[in-house]
């Protein structure tokens, strides 16, 4: 790529929309809260040789607050792009162009704000999980507070609906009829589903045909809500399957078709559309940690597949430095065992499915089948984003093996009477590593990101109760 | 049957380059990744017999015969290497004017059923890109038409761009076909395939807008490759009418020579399509299909031998 330069002279950050507005829609600007939005900032960035970019704002590599995430061309640094067949190229711009438009559109943002609230049950809450905290005591009665952010309270169980709802209002507003999603854990096709029978729209969902088996319930789910789930046969069977498909669809049937992609994967705008549908999240979890402690949280943690939850709940923050971030993959069967899904922990950059992230690929740049016991982090790619945050040193991503993440599973159902995601219990398990070494009194924040009633039928297989 | 070619082990006291373009870029290299290719890759002495002319040069002369290029797929591999490497064989003795191959990869996203199964099946195998690389160093000299790779861009990647370029050039590649890299993401790759003598072959579709389609016709080089219709690559019923007008579209803004692909299974398509001036035409799932539906490698040979013949008849 040829050395190019970009100059900003407005913050960059207003020309990204705000759609989960907890103020007034009408002044969709000064929505970033906290942050130093007077602030003028010349941004160049440099892109050579490989790809590799480098940004220098104000001579500062890293100020978060008033770096523009993606820049013009759907980067993050070197991350993310858009490698999709050219004939899906114009409907990437239209779609980046309505979304862009909608954000000051106020009609758009009623519907929506009225939709999360009286449809999804937004906002959630913010649970001081009390038995949790006690179980991280330490003898001298010291350690950290821990709080969960009840995601899994949302319509149809988990925060996939926030994205599901944004998209297929901006599906209408384009005239699209026809809907189509991937899922692997069945979530994301939930509430696809859901919302194409909110909207009296066409749905297909694509799923591999080894999580039809594993997510059975959600196969229904998705039936009775009157979509058609097509079974993915091919390579593993799984997300990266599901995605290749859906894409492919995508391709034959760009002219009448939506694609809701469900995480914050995927060639540009999605990376940037599904984190700003999902940033509701961090916004109402910083109101009301100011409200219930008079302060912002100190550590979030969230489980990262493609990275949707974990983007939701960081991207408000990303600015605040002295707000930790911590993402936690699916470690499988554990990091050595070549079997897992921990990308940003083990993968190299690499393109998948329309951005360039980390992945995991073998010596010839074949996607490596990745393994988790949670069908919704089996995936051997990752959201762009989250691989340019952990390049930046902004967020740190651990991992969590099947057995610590099943250990998780139970322990939060006894002792907080809520049974969590197995997705979700990845980031709660990592809260057994995480704790012993907080201050007392450090709050932190779990993204609870989806309920673990579809999970029962897994978990039967590996827990004695 | 076997796989009949192994990549060549052991290092090679000398290395000489062909021409002295490439021993000055290759000097480029640092010092760390020069090691590899040297000792990887024998010496291009063997490849030297045939003189390589390129997918541009080889549509001129089309041109002033008044032909249109026959352009066939398959997917290297599949079966095995050493039944693609007779294929390529026969489709060259048959008249074909260019030969795509696609190198097996595991997402392969712009592809339908038949080639994503002839990629899934070749991976299988154990093809790797060594493999492929070394049957071609053996094979390319004994074609009288040049090679066009097609392959998914992480494989490009993981080797690194300008290695990869050098890599396919050093066994007599001529042209590279990459389907998920759209026209914004190709800055690298035509800057690395420019300074190896690559023909960077790019794509313009039924979706893409006219001011596009003239950005994108004025950096792809060899030829324009218009995709026939709203989709993934795969044999359809017929071919659409907008191909007509596409044409006629990409004709005026441009002179360089334009191939058509995506759903071209059967004589009268490549008839139809030549009919409506196009340069080029590609057949592709209909290829790979003959070859993967045979009972055996031999039987998959002749009947792709007897449906190539099949098509460039109806080019006469």
């Amino acid at each position: 790529m040829a050395i190019s330069t970009c100059h900003a002279t407005s913050l960059p950050k207003t020309c990204l929309p705000s759609f989960t507005t907890l103020r007034l829609p009408s002044k969709p600007k000064n929505l970033h809260l906290g942050r130093p939005e007077s602030k003028r900032s010349s941004i160049s960035c440099n892109v050579t040789g490989q790809g590799s970019t480098v940004c220098n704002i104000n001579g500062r590599e890293n100020d978060f607050t008033t770096l523009q995430r993606p820049d013009s061309v759907g980067r993050f640094g070197q991350f993310g792009g858009k490698y999709v067949p050219e004939t899906l190229l114009p409907a990437l711009t239209e779609l980046e162009k309505a979304f862009h438009s909608l954000a000051n559109d106020e009609d758009f943002q009623k519907e929506l704000d009225g939709i999360l609230k009286d449809y999804v049950g937004r906002e959630s809450p913010l649970y001081f999980a009390e038995r949790l905290t006690e179980h991280y005591r330490r003898p001298n009665g010291e350690g950290p507070h821990l709080y969960l952010k009840r995601e899994d309270l949302n319509h149809t169980g988990s925060h996939k609906i926030n994205n599901a709802i944004g998209q297929v209002l901006l599906a209408k507003r384009l005239g699209k009829k026809r809907i189509i999603a991937e899922t692997g854990a069945g979530q994301h096709g939930v509430a696809t589903a859901t919302v194409c029978a909110r909207f009296g729209l066409q749905c297909v969902v694509y799923m591999g045909a080894q999580d039809m088996e594993r997510q059975a319930l959600n196969v229904f789910r998705m039936r009775l809500l009157g979509a058609e789930v097509r079974g993915v046969h091919s390579g593993t069977a799984t997300l990266k399957d599901a995605t290749s498909e859906a894409i492919r669809d995508w391709v034959s049937n760009v002219e009448s078709t939506h694609y809701i992609l469900g995480s914050v994967a995927g060639p540009h705008p999605y990376p940037m559309m599904v984190r700003e549908f999902h940033a509701i999240i961090g916004k109402e979890t910083r109101r009301q940690a100011l409200e219930k402690w008079g302060g912002k949280p100190d550590v979030l943690v969230a489980c990262v597949g493609g990275g949707s939850n974990a983007m939701g709940l960081f991207h408000e923050f990303v600015g605040d430095s002295d707000v930790r971030l911590v993402g936690v993959e699916a470690a499988g069967h554990g990091l050595n065992s070549g079997k897992h899904a921990a990308t940003l922990t083990l993968g190299e950059v690499g393109v998948l499915h329309g951005a360039m992230s980390y992945l995991l690929q073998d010596d010839e740049g074949q996607i490596i089948e990745p393994h988790s016991i949670s069908a919704g982090l089996d995936y051997p790619g990752v959201g762009p984003e989250h691989s340019f945050l952990k390049e930046r040193g902004r967020a740190e991503y651990h991992s969590a093996t099947d057995e610590e993440a099943l250990e998780a599973f139970k322990r939060v159902s006894r002792l907080e009477g809520i049974i969590p995601a197995l997705e979700t219990s990845h980031a709660l398990a990592y809260l057994e590593k995480l704790c012993p070494s907080l201050p007392d009194k450090t709050k932190v924040v779990v993204s609870c990101s989806g309920r673990g009633d579809k999970d029962v039928h897994t978990a039967i297989q590996h827990l004695q109760v | 049957m076997a796989i009949a070619f192994k990549s060549p082990t052991g290092p090679t006291p000398t290395f000489q380059l062909k021409n002295n373009t490439a021993a000055h870029s290759f000097l480029r290299f640092p010092s760390q990744r020069l090691a590899v290719p040297v000792r990887r890759f024998t010496p291009m002495a063997a490849l030297s017999t045939a003189p390589t002319v390129g997918l541009s040069e080889t549509f001129t002369r089309l041109k002033n015969q008044g032909k249109v290029a026959l352009i066939p797929y398959i997917t290297a591999g599949d079966p095995d290497l050493s039944t693609t490497a007779e294929a390529l064989k026969v489709l060259d003795s048959c008249g074909s004017d260019i030969i795509e191959l696609g190198v097996p990869y595991s997402d392969p996203l712009a592809d339908g059923p038949v080639i994503q199964a002839a990629a899934t099946r070749s991976l299988a195998r154990g093809t790797n890109f060594n493999a492929i690389l070394s049957m071609l160093k053996e094979v390319v000299p004994q074609l009288s038409c040049p090679i066009a790779l097609f392959t998914y861009y992480n494989p490009i990647l993981k080797r690194g761009v300008e290695k990869f370029m050098f890599t396919i050039k050093d066994v007599g590649v001529q042209g590279l076909v990459v389907p998920d890299v759209p026209l914004e993401e190709t800055e690298i790759l035509r800057k690395e395939a420019k300074k190896y003598g690559i023909e960077l072959v790019l794509l313009t579709t039924p979706t893409t807008p006219k001011d596009r389609m003239k950005a994108i016709v004025e950096a792809a080089e060899g030829f324009v490759y218009l995709v026939s219709s709203v989709g993934v690559t795969g044999a359809r019923a017929s071919v659409s009418n907008r191909v007509q007008t596409l044409l006629q579209e990409i004709k005026e803004a441009t002179t360089k020579p334009v191939a058509v692909g995506f759903g071209i299974s059967n004589p009268e398509h490549v008839k139809q399509v030549a009919g409506w001036g196009a340069d080029g035409v590609i057949v592709g799932s209909a290829m790979v299909k003959v070859l993967a539906e045979a009972k055996s490698p031999e039987e998959g040979l002749k009947e792709l031998e007897t449906f190539t013949k099949s098509l460039k008849a109806a080019l006469d």
